[in-house]
């Protein structure tokens, strides 16, 4: 089966600003697929690519076998989309946002109503029905969007940071349809800031910065790849970085802890234990996250 | 932007009818907001100038005041409601609302937004001057039939403020700043556009700055053979204008529209 997504030497540039300064990526059906990066990483500028709203600099793109350039509106008839900037038409109730946006897709006004009241309880809001956009809380209205990019069944969805603002059991709701709609056979491929969302969702995802991708892989593969198994982590003291230096156990200093990567926690425990007397220490599995501050850097960026 | 991309001509689907549809969804929703306006402008218009003022004037070229008036009142209207629709309406649904982001995410296409903004600019014009030409004829001061023309001519009329709107939208850095077309373009052009008074009372200069560069003019002068009714074959010349300018500047505004959303 062709891949839903071909991006070869991808660019965008603003001005003099390289926003996505030549990816590759392939995207397969079934997948959903994850872009994690620091902000002004170039994420929000490959969604639009994507989804034919921007046009590249350079490069070549195909989304579902079609380019971008040439047929933007077949493409975006297939595509159900997430905008990181909530743009619901607050002239309209929540059904209405969802019909009139289904009429963009010519689809039958009775077909769309009945579609709406699906999809307002596919995303627990059948009780705001009719209440106006502005009377909708900002997760509600996240959720309102997520049913929205759902409207014309789309073969491919493109969610730009879809449960931001959300509270863990909206989370855990969109999560949890995102994987149902996977099982249905559809692709996903979304951005996002929650190391963990990406971590449990994506079967397989880049981090970009700077408008490059730094990696892409499996979630798992890229913790064991560029961390390891297990981290200890202590206190920074002076006695603890002078202690570790003697047992010769390779450390990292960051900021008020000292981390020990490792393949058995337990050892490294037992012999920090005896020798060195840390005052807190906890072990825990390497994640995500730790990749992503190793590779994206722990300073903030401008 | 060359002159070859402001120029060219854009791709509109059917699909902008959907755009329009939205607006018209909206419209009819808050019909009674938006159904008194153009009943009250046409008591007060015909009260205030025509009945008022009317009665120093009397008659300018043998026809009654007020009815020398009262096709400038459905022009001036038709560039008012078309112009504001596509500057603040627009700007307001394109910036604030997000409107036009959320609709090309979907099939339709920039171009198709716009010109779905452009005709129902148009639209309004239309409604406007279709609710305003029942009070104008139970005044007297139109004669039907022949003024049932002049809601076709709205259309036109209104395509083209429309138009004219939407380049000032296709430009301007902010609201704000669509003050200086509303006060430096529209006012003037509402008083010295053959509205009140006939322009050959003015020195000939401005006659001609109105003929060249005054839209609102030729609309004026279409209306006003259409509801004395006093056909000659200058509406044809005032009907080419217009169409001329219209096609051009729908062209245009969905160029400038065009270059400023997508990026
Ligand atoms: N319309 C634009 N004009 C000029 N520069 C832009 C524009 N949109 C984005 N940029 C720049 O492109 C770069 C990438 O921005 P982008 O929005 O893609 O980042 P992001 O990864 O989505 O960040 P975030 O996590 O904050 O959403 C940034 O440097 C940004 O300033
Ligand atoms: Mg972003």
């Amino acid at each position: 089966m062709p891949p839903v997504i071909i991006a070869e030497e991808l660019k965008k540039t603003y001005g003099t600003t390289s926003a996505v300064d030549g990816i590759h990526f392939t995207v397969h059906k079934g997948e959903i697929f994850g872009f994690l990066g620091p902000n002004g990483a170039g994420k929000t500028t490959t969604m639009k690519l994507l989804t034919c709203v921007s046009p590249r600099t350079s490069g070549t793109l195909q989304v579902l076998g079609m380019d971008p350039d040439t047929e933007p509106a077949a493409i975006k008839a297939r595509l159900g989309i997430v905008p990181q900037e909530t743009n619901l038409d607050p002239d309209f109730t929540c059904h209405a946002n969802l019909v009139t946006y289904a009429g963009y897709f010519d689809i039958p006004r009775d077909q769309a109503a009945k579609k709406a009241d699906e999809l307002l309880e596919f995303v627990q809001l059948q009780d705001k029905r009719d209440v106006a956009i502005d009377k909708l809380s900002g997760g509600m209205k996240r959720r309102l969007i997520l049913a929205r990019a759902l409207v014309n069944s789309p073969d491919l969805l493109i969610l730009d940071e879809p449960t931001i603002g959300l509270d863990p059991q909206a989370r855990h709701l969109i999560w949890e349809r995102l994987k149902l709609l996977q099982a249905q056979g559809n692709t996903v491929v979304l951005t996002t800031h929650y190391l963990d969302e990406a971590a449990r969702l994506c079967d397989r995802l880049v981090i970009m910065d700077n408008g490059r991708i730094l990696v892409l892989g499996s979630p798992a593969d890229l913790v064991k790849e560029h961390v390891g198994d297990e981290i200890v982590e202590v206190e920074h003291s002076i006695e603890i970085v002078t202690c570790l230096e003697k047992t010769g156990i390779r450390f990292e200093i960051f900021g008020d802890t000292v981390q020990i990567v490792t393949t058995s926690a337990r050892d490294v425990a037992r012999t920090l234990f005896e020798h060195c007397q840390p005052k807190k220490m906890i072990t825990r599995p390497a994640t995500l996250e730790d990749v992503f501050l190793k590779l994206a850097g722990r300073t903030l960026k401008e | 932007m060359t002159l070859m991309t402001l120029f060219a001509i854009p791709r509109v689907s059917y699909r902008a009818w959907k755009v329009w549809y939205r607006n018209l969804f909206v419209f009819i929703r808050t019909w009674k907001v938006n159904f008194f306006p153009p009943f009250i402008e046409a008591f007060l218009y015909l009260s205030a100038i025509g009945l008022g003022i009317g009665t120093y004037v009397g008659s300018i070229d043998g026809i009654p005041y007020v009815n020398f008036i009262a096709p400038a009142i459905l022009a001036i209207s038709v560039m008012n409601s078309a112009f504001f629709e596509c500057t603040y309406g627009s700007y307001v649904r394109m910036y604030y609302q997000k409107s036009f982001d959320a609709m090309i995410a979907t099939p339709l296409s920039i171009e198709d937004v716009i010109a779905g903004e452009l005709l129902w600019g148009a639209t309004r014009s239309v409604m406007y001057v279709a609710i305003m030409l029942p009070v104008l004829a139970a005044f007297g001061v139109i004669s039907l039939p022949a003024s049932l023309l002049a809601i076709p001519l709205a259309f036109i009329g209104g395509l083209m403020f429309a138009a004219i709107g939407m380049c000032f939208t296709g430009i301007t850095p902010g609201l704000e700043t669509l003050n200086y077309p509303a006060y430096l373009f529209i006012t003037p052009m509402t008083l010295f556009s053959g509205t009140f008074f006939p322009l050959a009372l003015l020195p000939a200069v401005f006659g001609y700055i109105a003929v060249l560069f005054f839209p609102l003019t030729h609309l004026v002068a279409a209306m006003r053979m259409c509801t004395i009714p006093d056909f000659s074959p200058a509406i044809l010349v005032h009907l080419s204008w217009m169409v001329a300018v219209t096609g051009v500047l729908c062209i245009v505004s969905i160029n400038l529209m065009k270059r400023r959303l997508i990026v």
